[in-house]
C-alpha cells in the first residue's frame, strides 16, 4: 500500500496542537510582562526550609515597598500561604484569577492551629498556591482516570504550574519568587516554561548531604541555562530560646562550600529557630540590600 | 493530526468532536471527496494524556477559561474560586468544565450559536455559571429539545 505521510499533505492541520502549546507559552510571556524579575528558590533536597526562606524573603522585600508574589510550585506539599496567612476564596473575573494576599487569612487556620508569621502582614504581598485550591489537609488528586496516573501526572503537574503563572493576575510587580519543590529536575521545566528567568538562590543546610543534594541542583540550574544568584544557609546554628546563644546544629560547611565552587555569594546564614512566628532578623538591611544588588532589583521608587 | 483518505488521496477533514462524559473522545473527519467518514475513537488513557497537555484535537472551538485544566482536573474545594465576572466586569457568565464538555458534544457547525443561546438565557435571567442544570432548564424554557 502507497499513501502520503504527514509533511507530504500539504493541506492545514487543524488540531494544531504545537501551536496550541505554543500559545500557552505565549499567554506565559504575556502575563509576566508586568512581572520585573522572576526568581526561582530551590534546593535540591527537600526539608532544608526553602518555603520558610521564600516566605521570609519576601516579607523582607515586600516591608522595603516591593510589589512581591509568591507562587508555590509545590503542588504536593504546599506551606507559603499558610505561612504567609494567605486564604481564598480566589476571585476570577476578566483578568483572571486574583492572588490571595497575604495576611487576609487561612480559612482553616484556627482548627489547625497551625502558625503562620504572626507579623502585621503586608497586604502587598500576593501569594499562590496549590494550598489555596484543597481542603485543609487534603491530598493532591487528579480526576479520573486514576489507574496509571504515574504517566501523566508529571504532564499534570507542569501543566498546572504554567497556568498558575498565565493564569494568575499577577499584575505590577518587582519581583515573584516561585519556591520550587525538592528536586533538580523542576527548575529546568520551570526555566522552559519561564525564558525570562532572572536566576535562582539555592537554599541548603550546613550538613554534607545536603551540600551534595543541592550541588547536583546547582549544576543541573547551570545546565538548563539559569543564573544562579547565590545561596542562602538555612538553619545555620541554633538560637537559644533562652539566652539567644547561637550553637552548632549540624556538622558540615555546606554553604561556604557550594558558594566556593559555584562563585555565587552566600546571600544568608539562618539560624534554626524552634518558633517560625518571626521573620528572619537575619534578613535585615544589610542582606537584603546583597539580595536586591545580586539579582540587580531596582529601588521600588525606580519602577 | 492529519487524516488521510487513501483510495482519494485527499485530506480528511475534521468535522466535529464528541466527548461523551465517560473518559473517552471521539472525533469524525470526511473525505471530501468520496464523502466517506470516519471517527477517531480515543480511550481514556489517551483522551487523559492529551488533556493533560490542555490542548484540543481539532483545535478549540471555545475560548479558553482562566485556569482551565487546573480547574478541571485537580479535586478541591469547591468554594476554592469565586467567579465575579458576570455582575462586576462583564455580562459574560462562566461556563463550568461539565457545561463546556456538554458544548462540545454539539456539532461545529452549531456550536457557536447555542453556545450564544445559552449565553444570552444566563444573562438574562443574572445566571453567573452555567451548569449542565442551568442547560436543562433553559433547554426547556427555550423549546430546543435536542440541543
Amino acid at each position: 500500500m502507497s499513501f502520503r505521510t504527514y509533511n507530504e499533505v500539504a493541506g492545514e492541520d487543524r488540531s494544531q496542537l504545537g501551536e496550541q502549546v505554543g500559545a500557552q507559552r505565549q499567554r506565559v510571556r504575556d502575563r509576566l510582562r508586568t512581572v520585573k524579575h522572576v526568581i526561582a528558590v530551590m534546593s535540591g533536597k527537600g526539608g532544608v526550609g526553602k518555603s520558610y526562606v521564600t516566605a521570609g524573603l519576601a516579607l523582607a522585600l515586600a516591608e522595603r515597598d516591593y510589589r512581591v508574589g509568591v507562587l508555590d510550585a509545590d503542588l504536593s506539599s504546599p506551606t507559603v500561604a499558610r505561612m504567609l496567612d494567605a486564604g481564598g476564596p480566589l476571585r476570577i473575573d476578566g483578568e483572571g484569577v486574583h492572588p490571595a494576599r497575604a495576611g487576609s487569612g487561612m480559612r482553616d487556620a484556627a482548627a489547625t492551629g497551625v502558625p503562620a508569621f504572626r507579623l502585621p502582614l503586608p497586604s502587598s504581598l500576593v501569594v499562590f498556591s496549590s494550598d489555596l485550591l484543597l481542603a485543609d489537609g487534603a491530598p493532591l488528586k487528579w480526576k479520573e482516570p486514576g489507574t496509571e496516573q504515574f504517566i501523566w501526572r508529571s504532564v499534570l503537574e507542569t501543566g498546572a504550574l504554567r497556568e498558575f503563572l498565565s493564569d494568575v493576575a499577577w499584575g505590577e510587580l518587582d519581583a515573584l519568587l516561585i519556591d520550587l519543590p525538592p528536586g533538580s529536575d523542576k527548575l529546568a521545566d520551570l526555566a522552559q516554561l519561564v525564558p525570562e528567568l532572572t536566576g535562582a538562590i539555592a537554599v541548603t543546610i550546613p550538613s554534607e548531604e545536603s551540600r551534595r543534594s543541592v550541588e547536583r541542583a546547582m549544576r543541573s540550574a547551570i545546565s538548563a541555562g539559569v543564573k544562579l544568584l547565590g545561596v542562602i544557609e538555612n538553619m545555620s546554628g541554633y538560637e537559644c530560646a533562652g539566652c539567644g546563644r547561637i550553637d552548632r546544629l549540624f556538622e558540615g560547611n555546606a554553604g561556604d562550600s557550594l558558594t566556593a565552587e559555584f562563585g555565587v555569594p552566600l546571600l544568608a546564614r539562618l539560624p534554626f529557630r524552634a518558633s517560625v512566628s518571626l521573620r528572619p532578623p537575619e534578613l535585615d538591611d544589610a542582606i537584603i540590600a546583597a539580595i536586591i544588588s545580586s539579582i540587580a532589583l531596582p529601588s521600588p521608587s525606580a519602577v | 493530526m492529519k487524516f488521510l483518505c487513501i483510495e482519494c488521496d485527499a485530506q480528511m477533514q475534521f468535522e466535529e468532536r464528541q466527548v461523551p462524559g465517560d473518559g473517552t473522545f471521539a472525533a469524525a473527519f470526511r473525505c471530501p471527496t468520496c464523502n466517506r467518514a470516519i471517527a477517531l475513537l480515543a480511550n481514556p488513557m489517551e483522551t487523559q494524556l492529551v488533556g493533560s497537555l490542555g490542548v484540543k484535537i481539532g483545535g478549540r472551538t471555545l475560548e479558553e477559561e482562566p485556569m482551565e485544566l487546573v480547574r478541571s482536573t485537580v479535586i478541591g474545594r469547591d468554594d476554592a474560586f469565586e467567579d465575579i465576572q458576570p455582575a462586576q466586569t462583564t455580562n459574560r457568565p462562566r461556563w463550568t468544565a461539565e457545561a463546556r464538555e456538554r458544548l462540545e458534544r454539539v456539532p461545529g457547525f452549531v456550536r457557536g450559536m447555542v453556545k450564544k443561546i445559552y449565553s444570552e438565557y444566563a444573562a438574562e435571567h443574572g445566571i453567573a455559571e452555567i451548569t449542565p442544570e442551568v442547560m436543562d432548564v433553559a433547554r426547556t424554557d427555550l423549546g430546543l429539545e435536542g440541543m
